[in-house]
């Protein structure tokens, strides 16, 4: 008698578990980490060399930082009903001011290489944040004061960003040769790699003013319904406003992260197509694209499974023209999986077999 | 109320007829006072080819890579100093866009068009409309794959299949009475492109005879830096300690690559040999610092080829259909030599 209560109350707190919201997300991350170990014995291995660890895994830790910051951003503005398509560009921007301004020329003086900066690493680290920002307050002003559409408001920075990331770089590719700012891409703190530690400053500061003030709440509020949240005395334009701008904002310190890593900035390549690499990352991880209701932890898992899905096709040597099919068709499978229609079939499988017995 | 409309309408036909007979004549008189400006700056210019200015169309693949930058510096440099008048686009490594572009060209009736296809095939339709506007279409740095080869004129470029087996026979002498087997990671340009195609078969053509060689890895890093890392990156984890050369498509995914490398706690250059094209400044860099051990080169100074092929071209005189840029190898040791005098 007892027993049987028991295993009663282990099948709920399960059912409980696969009915959390997180569940499917993270079940198609595992999943795809164990197929990567069992194409790879040493995927899951770590090991430590020079002072840091080294691995599979902290590859695509470190290879998931910018997209985990741009996604982040987009978080809040998808929770308002809005959308922000013009990150890609932004992070080219932020790429294109940070390497223009930083630069650095290398001098080779008695056969030894020096290298130089254009100007203070700070101030260039400055200014391509400043840029940032004020991409997301121009998305923000149109959204919120002008009152047009987010995708129509934003698409305008994403067709001329790019423009302008190429004006900046005189459309080259600048190499950056200025040793210090390449800590910020592909240095280490404790073994881990620095970019890591600023996803979680920014996922940190989220979570609490999410959770510790009341702008999660005016959040919701705004995309479940922009009108009645006016008239409960929530500033809808303001909030807009600022949401957009933390959206720029991240998507320029991505941009830092990404011309660090590769020292140097493209202005046509930098970010391409990361606007829908960061939708779809929110997407995955249970955010709904209707507003209302947001989860920045599933963000994070979504921003981890398209590195992974990335990763695993390089490691287990899919061919390189089938690429972008067997990321289409995971992406396809765990869409779908996730859908209201299809949680509910299993739901009523599951009801008319435990009726059955 | 719907007569006078009518009337109206009946009363504006001959106006429109006038309207157009006077701008046909207004026109008439614009070309007349054109021709005769045109024939004073012929007079006056004293027989100088300058009246009548060659329009060049030219349709670049993007700005990928610094090989590509020089080539398009090269094309516009050479443009200015041969007194063509060069109309450019720049296609972001997108298809649609180029055809666009050579779209654009073949309305503005520009005298001769140039591009350098992003990928090989699909060129037939835009090529058959420039045909059809008799348009000549001259083909730099990249081939494309059509049925009937007089849709283009002449191909400038490079002979990348050459370049795939210079790769490999230097991978051949360098490994000259050494047992293998010996690993190969492959670092494959854009899918479906020209130049990583040719290259990868070069390649082949070479080692598919010397079973020392194999090619344990191969994927597309899309001859970006951001690609090159982040593929030899996971490279690296999934063929840990195995690959002996890393051939690259490209200096800048071999760039990347030696970054990746160098992650990993190896030496780029001696632990891992680094095979590469285009020889481009990042390259010898990488070659002088010991990081590189050899770069095919592949020239992207063709302007000046392309320049005297299109005034052929418009002239109405014979081009060859095939012309092939000049070419070396650099290995490292010959880098810090021939540095100062490259040009890209």
């Amino acid at each position: 008698m007892n027993q049987t209560s028991n295993t009663g109350g282990m099948r709920a707190r399960g059912a409980a578990l696969a009915r959390h919201p997180l569940f499917l997300p993270l079940l198609a991350l595992v999943a795809l980490l164990l197929l990567n170990r069992a194409f790879n014995p040493h995927f899951f291995q770590i090991v430590n060399q020079d002072g840091h660890w080294f691995g599979s895994l902290i590859d695509i830790l470190n290879r998931a930082s910018p997209l985990a910051l741009v996604a982040l951003g987009m978080t809040p503005v998808i929770a308002t009903r809005g959308v922000d398509v013009s990150v890609g560009a932004v992070v080219a921007i932020s790429a294109a001011t940070a390497a223009v301004l930083i630069g650095g020329q290398m001098h080779i003086v008695n056969g030894v290489e020096t290298y130089a900066s254009n100007v203070p690493m700070s101030v260039a680290i400055l200014a391509a944040l400043g840029v940032g920002l004020l991409c997301g307050l121009w998305n923000g002003t149109l959204v919120a004061w002008v009152g047009m559409q987010p995708i129509i408001a934003t698409l305008i920075l994403m067709v001329a960003g790019r423009g302008i990331a190429q004006l900046l770089t005189a459309g080259q590719i600048v190499t950056i040769y200025y040793q210090p700012y390449f800590y910020l891409g592909a240095g280490y703190l404790f073994g881990l790699p620095f970019a890591v530690y600023l996803v979680a400053a920014v996922l940190g500061l989220l979570w609490w003013l999410m959770k510790h003030t009341a702008l999660g709440l005016f959040i919701t509020a705004i995309g479940i319904n922009p009108v009645a949240s006016g008239f409960a005395g929530i500033k809808a334009r303001t909030i807009t406003l600022c949401v957009y701008a933390f959206c720029g904002l991240s998507a320029g310190l991505a941009g830092l992260l990404i011309s660090s890593n590769v020292k140097s900035a493209d202005g046509n390549n930098a970010g391409l197509l990361m606007e829908l690499d960061a939708i779809l990352a929110v997407t995955l991880g249970g955010t709904s694209l209707g507003g209302g209701h947001f989860s920045l932890i599933g963000t994070l898992i979504g921003a981890l499974i398209i590195q992974t899905l990335t990763y695993t096709t390089y490691s287990i040597g899919v061919p390189p023209e089938a690429n972008l099919v067997v990321k289409a068709i995971v992406v396809f499978v765990v869409c779908v999986t996730q859908s209201d229609v299809v949680k509910k079939l299993v739901i009523r499988e599951r009801m008319t077999l435990e009726g059955g017995r | 109320m719907a007569s006078p409309n009518r009337m109206h309408q009946i009363s504006a036909g001959p106006t429109y007829i006038q309207l157009e007979s006077k701008m046909m004549q207004k026109s008439k008189r614009n070309v007349l006072a054109a021709l005769m400006i045109a024939a004073g700056v012929v007079l006056c210019s004293a027989g100088a080819q300058a009246a009548d200015k060659l329009v060049l169309g030219f349709a670049q693949v993007g700005a990928e890579s610094e090989w590509r930058t020089a080539n398009t510096e090269s094309v516009k440099s050479s443009a200015k100093e041969a007194g063509v008048e060069l109309k450019f686009s720049d296609a972001q490594q997108k298809q649609e866009n180029q055809i666009k572009a050579i779209r654009s060209y073949i309305a503005q009736k520009v005298d001769v068009i140039a591009f350098s296809p992003v990928v090989e095939s699909g060129w037939e339709p835009v090529l058959r409309e420039a045909k059809a506007a008799k348009i000549p279409v001259i083909l730099t740095d990249r081939a494309v794959k059509v049925s009937d080869d007089s849709l283009y004129t002449s191909f400038i470029g490079s002979d990348f299949l050459e370049e795939g087996r210079r790769g490999g026979r230097w991978l051949a002498d360098h490994y000259k009475g050494v047992t293998g087997p010996i690993a190969i990671a492959e670092l494959q340009g854009t899918v479906g492109s020209a130049p990583a195609i040719d290259r990868h078969n070069g390649l082949i053509e070479v080692i598919k005879s010397d079973d020392r060689f194999k090619i344990i890895a191969s994927q597309s890093g899309d001859f970006t830096r951001a690609g090159g890392k982040q593929v030899m990156e996971a490279f690296l984890k999934s063929h840990a300690k195995e690959i002996n050369v890393v051939y690259a498509h490209n200096d800048d995914m071999a760039i990347g690559a030696i970054q990746a490398i160098e992650e990993a706690g190896l030496k780029p250059g001696k632990d891992i040999i680094v095979v590469s094209f285009d020889a481009t400044k990042g390259g010898f860099q990488a070659m002088m610092a010991g990081k590189m051990n050899v770069s095919v080169e592949c020239s992207p100074l063709l302007g000046p080829q392309l320049m005297e092929t299109a005034k052929l071209v418009a002239a109405g005189k014979p081009v060859p259909k095939r012309i092939v840029t000049k070419e070396t190898v650099y290995p490292m040791e010959t880098a810090a030599a021939a540095f100062p005098s490259r040009k890209y």
